[in-house]
């Protein structure tokens, strides 16, 4: 299996991990990924409110080279943002003919042009419909047994286009969660929208939607994402979010938490890059504490598989 | 804004009248059931519910629109586009009514929008969004000195964890042709 990648701006800058991550785990699953050469911006969603016509060509123009130097291969973005915008162009553009001659227009100034033949997929969408929990299951060699993850699937992911699970009640993730050795961590906030860019001019409003979030993860082990926004939003904010009643929980990426079952090595992984990693939950995550049975028994609990380094270390 | 009186019925020129004819029509089939309200997770800070917002661009009550807080709330969280029961486009309703107050211009419209200019402005600039940047242009807009201050204990802990980057200049002028094309035909200088 062979995608059109679309990393986006995030994945280059903050949110590396999710970069390294997503392709390390898609090459164990059997996927190759081609970075779409020149890829630019898809305008997030700060576009749409500056230009129409740019909220579409921004995206299109990566469609268009797609098209012409890629053709047949599905674009896979791991980014929610990103996967909106360019699916846009597709549910949006293509079929309105007025719409798609002005984008065409925009795009021929740098001599380009969208047919409207690229298929578009999120990284959650190639992971369920085209790889499997099954595969997936398959490859894991370090299990994460008894870690009770979160589910988050924040906003654009499956709004407003529903394409591979449903909105009001996605489960997608859960197949893989298990798959790992995981728990699902049932709660109600898996589909509520972080705040996004509100964080940036008006934080004191998103910081009430990241509270309520993490308060409804009290109990959860990890909350797992697939999105850079969301994922900055969740925890870069945690200390005050706490003081709105939140819950400190680690935020990881749903391909970090892979990473670790399917035995990438700590580098790739890259937890340390999370800020949410305190050295506590990193032996946590290295002793494997929550498989632990549950009065502190001493060493060798059940289920713990082979740790080399931080094994040793007595968790407090 | 600036002292001068508007008449709440009467667009002001004919960019805000093309602007206001859209969202007329994205907004037209609304029959005022109130689920948009209902689902908004920003509702909490609005001034003018979503449902009241567009009974208003349907009696085009410009002024009224304009000086709302409402859709500068939005996160872009589609709940209500999902929701809708008419299927209207809420989402781009509210990004419509985002650029209309951009060209009105008054100074909440320029706090307001500041975040969505300053990233645009660096994509045009570096082709891709570059964090650092990015910030640089959102500080220098919102003209607040106290700003790069609340960020900074974040932006010393991303520093640490090696999340903060140089510009890259590599795609550098790579999407200036498809943004003066689009700037021609929207209009705008
Ligand atoms: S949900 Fe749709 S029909 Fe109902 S009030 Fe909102 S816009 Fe109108
Ligand atoms: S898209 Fe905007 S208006 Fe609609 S529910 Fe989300 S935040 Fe509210």
């Amino acid at each position: 299996m062979r995608y059109a990648y679309y990393p986006g701006c995030s994945l280059m800058e903050s949110a590396r991990e999710f970069d390294v991550t997503t392709r390390a785990v898609m090459e164990r699953l059997g996927c190759e990924l081609i970075e779409i050469p020149d890829w630019t911006c898809c305008g997030a969603s700060a576009a749409e409110p500056v230009s129409r016509l740019m909220n579409y060509a921004l995206p299109a123009r990566n469609l268009a080279i797609v098209e012409q130097e890629m053709e047949g291969l599905d674009v896979l973005a791991p980014c929610s943002a990103c996967y909106l915008n360019l699916l846009k162009v597709n549910r949006e553009v293509v079929g309105d003919r007025h719409l798609h001659g002005q984008v065409n227009e925009v795009l021929a100034a740098s001599g380009l042009h969208y047919r409207g033949d690229v298929t578009v997929r999120h990284l959650l969408d190639v992971l369920k419909t085209d790889v499997g929990a099954k595969i997936a299951e398959q490859k894991v060699t370090d299990g994460l047994k008894g870690m009770k993850i979160a589910p988050y699937y924040g906003c654009q992911i499956l709004r407003p286009y529903p394409v591979f699970d449903e909105p009001g009640n996605p489960t997608s993730m859960e197949p893989f969660i298990r798959a790992m050795g995981g728990e699902v961590f049932e709660w109600r906030m898996g589909n509520r929208c972080c705040g996004a860019s509100l964080m940036m001019g008006h934080p004191e409003v998103a910081i009430e939607s990241v509270a309520a979030i993490l308060a409804d993860a009290e109990g959860a082990d990890a909350i797992a994402t697939v999105c850079p926004l969301c994922q900055m939003n969740l925890e870069a904010y945690q200390a005050r979010a706490v003081k709105e009643g939140g819950k400190p929980v680690p935020v990881l990426y749903l391909t970090q938490l892979m990473g670790l079952a399917l035995g990438l090595d700590r580098e790739t992984v890259q937890l340390e890059k999370n800020l949410t990693m305190t050295a506590k939950v990193r032996e946590d995550m290295a002793t494997r504490a929550w498989a632990m049975p549950e009065p502190e028994t001493g060493t060798g609990a059940a289920g713990v598989t082979d740790q080399p380094q931080e094994k040793g270390a007595s968790h407090v | 804004m600036s002292g001068a009186v508007r008449e709440t019925w009467s667009p002001v020129s004919d960019e805000y009248r093309s602007v206001l004819k859209g969202l007329q029509e994205t907004v037209g089939a609304c029959m005022q059931c109130g689920t948009c309200t209902a689902s908004c997770p920003n509702g909490h800070a609005m001034d003018v519910t979503p449902r009241a917002m567009w009974r208003m661009i349907q009696f085009g009550m410009l002024d009224r629109i304009l000086e709302s807080r409402t859709f500068w709330m939005c996160s872009s969280c589609y709940m209500c586009t999902l929701r809708c029961p008419r299927g209207l486009k809420l989402t781009s309703a509210m990004a419509a009514l985002k650029r209309l107050a951009r060209l009105d211009g008054n100074r909440a419209a320029r706090r307001n929008g500041a975040f969505y200019e300053a990233f645009m402005e660096d994509v045009e600039t570096h082709g891709r969004v570059q964090e650092t940047s990015m910030m640089q242009r959102y500080f220098l807009k919102r003209k607040d000195p106290a700003l790069p201050f609340t960020f900074l204990p974040l932006g010393v802990k991303m520093l640490c964890k090696g999340k903060v980057h140089l510009p890259s200049s590599v795609h550098n002028g790579v999407l200036e042709p498809l943004f003066a094309k689009a700037r021609e035909m929207e209009g705008m200088s």
